[in-house]
């Protein structure tokens, strides 16, 4: 064999290899046959099904619908990829695309305007820049996070609590002022470290984060959206204590993690079908909250938590469903 | 069940103010952060040591690759994935050593035997690991999980036991930090002393003459190239193991910074180790402005490019000083000599 034709096999391998990269990552339930009365709902979501946090919440919502609706997901799609993927479903005709990530809101606009029969919905936000074809949704996160607060303020032993923050935006940051607002309600005296890293994706920088906020003493941590993931791991091996949020994340350190909020997103989903089936394409916003049921505080079992530490965020909870305490405040 | 956690102390609102008041440069100014601080620095720099110090090696012997990123990502990957599925992270560590090896055996034969350009065929190398390592994690795992790490060498001495020792976190590494560590004088001695570091200098100096001697300078670049390789897949590896996941693109751009820090090292072990703890130094220091709410908002993202800033400028003056290995780059042929 002579070089040359070892170059031309080397070539050959070179784009076997790029041809293997045009896999698309998708899931579905869909069947070839549709039956009447199931809507088509399309998903574009920034990190995997199974993200343990932000895709993974939406994800189950969806299953939760069962046979009334057919979906199929686009996985970790960045926001060129995810541009291109919702005007393709457009095209395509389905009932209703979800752009789940706030970074896709300029191109959800755009496309929205091309497809005026098409229904689109696009969260964590809560604009649907005055468009009739597009539903906006949002989790009124503070509240499960002024509730976590509590406990985190009643049991932190060193006095300091440590915040992972993405980006200062959606439900994220909601979350997160929920989060300080509650520690500061229960003990005032508990400082809060938040540290906003700039990205929702980058693990690694939320892993330096998490052992330096563990280093300056937080015994108490919590985070929200992907990254999220990357702390756990930390949390886990420095045998520091956990609260989750949008989805329940006690399997990833089962010792550790205290309780997490979980997005119940099937509560609004179900609303924005009825909607739709009612001739309705866009134009409202929705949000979950503990008082519709869209949020829910679930605890690990695993973790021994006191009695009156959770006697004391039900109370909290019950609080903030009836109007007595404000979250935001 | 009721698990021991990592602080002992008791809560109270003085420990609260203690903590609070550390925030800003005042905090930043104290024997803990400085602690802190070192400690990362030694932690961070692992995966520069590694691939740096393979790639100097490589090098010394006259051939360059653009693609150690990709080989990091590549090693980083199998680690993650064989520690994700055996639970056991030396198992992972091997993982990142073999694929390294065999990226190696195929980077020598683009180069030594098929006389490839070597920054053209190092950047393909880039490409090839950037995009077969997201591929392989978007069909083996599809998200990030994290991982089971090294345990520090007091746990792994003294299993379920503390000891009590003032500021631990400065020495209390996994071992693959200390490995990292004794990597530089064995480095030394290797290409220093013996004989077949002879042979890789003769090679990367002057490789018709060394072959006029006897030196085979094919099986001294494979072998360099094989061990570089090797390198660049373990501290691939060891990025993973100490950051306990995996996600696209990891190493964001560590590879890079590694060949960069061979010239800024002047192809010496010592040299490399230095910028390693350089470059490590400064991202760790950022890190903590960040924690400490010294940096926050824009000012926070654009410390981001300050490690590679100083890395460069570092790299202008050092390199303006020092020649590089005179063959380097340069392909070898017997056939085009005679």
């Amino acid at each position: 064999m002579t070089t040359h034709h070892l170059r031309r096999l080397a070539l050959a391998a070179v784009l076997a290899v790029i041809g293997l990269l045009a896999t698309a990552c998708v899931d579905s339930n869909s069947a070839a046959e549709i039956p009447p009365g199931t809507l088509r709902i399309a998903i574009v979501a920034p990190s995997a099904s199974n993200d343990r946090s932000f895709t993974q919440s939406l994800v189950e919502g969806v299953k939760a619908l069962g046979d009334r609706v057919q979906y199929v997901i686009t996985n970790n799609a960045s926001r060129e990829e995810a541009a291109v993927t919702i005007r393709d479903y457009a095209k395509e005709g389905y009932d209703l695309i979800i752009a789940h990530g706030s970074q896709d809101g300029g191109s959800l606009q755009e496309i929205a305007l091309d497809f005026p029969d098409v229904s689109f919905a696009w969260g964590t936000a809560r604009d649907t820049f005055g468009l009739d074809n597009v539903y906006a949704y949002t989790a009124a996160s503070e509240q499960g996070g002024f509730v976590l607060g509590t406990i985190a303020a009643q049991l932190t032993e060193t006095g300091a609590a440590g915040v992972v923050g993405p980006i200062e935006v959606g439900d994220a940051k909601f979350f997160i002022d929920g989060f300080e607002a509650g520690v500061e309600f229960q003990n005032s005296a508990v400082d809060v470290n938040t540290v906003y890293i700039g990205s929702f994706s980058n693990y690694s920088r939320a892993v330096e984060t998490t052992k330096a906020l563990i280093a300056q003493g937080a015994d108490i941590l919590t985070s929200s959206a992907q990254i999220a993931v990357g702390a756990i791991g930390v949390a886990r091996d420095e045998k520091v204590l956990w609260l989750g949020n949008q989805a329940d994340q006690s399997s990833l350190a089962v010792d550790f993690v205290v309780a997490s909020q979980v997005y119940r997103w099937e509560v609004i989903l179900e609303e924005i079908l009825d909607s739709i089936e009612g001739g309705v394409k866009g134009g409202r916003a929705f949000t979950i909250t503990l008082e519709n049921g869209g949020l829910e505080i679930v605890y690990n079992n695993a973790y021994d938590l006191p009695a009156d530490v959770r006697t004391r965020a039900g109370e909290i909870a019950s609080g903030i469903i009836d109007g007595s305490i404000d979250p935001s405040s | 069940m009721p698990v021991e956690l990592a602080f002992d102390f008791v809560s109270n609102s003085a420990a609260a103010d203690v903590l609070a008041a550390r925030r800003g440069w005042s905090g930043f100014f104290t024997f803990t952060t400085l602690v802190v601080i070192l400690s990362s620095t030694i932690r961070l720099a692992v995966p520069y040591i590694f691939a740096a110090i393979g790639e100097s090696i490589a090098q010394r012997s006259g051939v360059l690759n653009l693609g150690v990123d990709g080989v990091m990502l590549l090693g980083a990957f199998a680690a993650y994935y064989v520690t994700l599925e055996t639970g056991g992270p030396w198992q992972g560590l091997g993982a990142g050593l073999t694929v390294g090896m065999a990226m190696g055996v195929l980077y020598a034969f683009i180069t030594v035997t098929l006389h490839a350009t070597q920054d053209i065929s190092g950047i393909g190398i880039y490409l090839f690991g950037l995009g077969f390592s997201d591929l392989l994690f978007r069909q083996l795992v599809g998200t990030p999980i994290p991982i089971e790490r090294f345990e520090g060498v007091f746990e792994f001495i003294v299993p379920d036991e503390r000891l009590d020792v003032p500021y631990p976190n400065l020495y209390n590494h996994s071992i693959i930090i200390y490995l990292a560590f004794l990597l530089v004088p064995l480095a030394w001695l290797t290409v220093s002393k013996t004989t077949f570091g002879l042979n890789i200098r003769a090679a990367g100096e002057n490789p018709e003459a060394a072959d006029s001697l006897g030196v085979s300078v094919v099986r001294t670049r494979y072998t360099t190239i094989i061990i570089g390789n090797a390198l660049a897949g373990v501290g691939g590896a060891a990025l993973v193991l100490d950051k306990g996941i995996y996600f696209q693109n990891i190493t964001n751009g560590i590879g890079f910074i590694a060949v960069a820090l061979v010239y800024f090292g002047a192809w010496r072990p010592l040299g490399v180790l230095a910028g390693s703890l350089l470059f490590s130094l400064v991202t760790s220091a950022v890190l903590e402005w960040r924690t400490l709410g010294i940096l926050t908002g824009a000012a926070a993202q654009l410390t981001e490019m300050v490690p590679a800033v100083i890395t460069v400028v570092a790299l202008v003056i050092v390199t303006r000083r020092i020649g590089q290995p005179s063959a380097l780059t340069q392909t070898f042929s017997r056939e085009i000599n005679y």
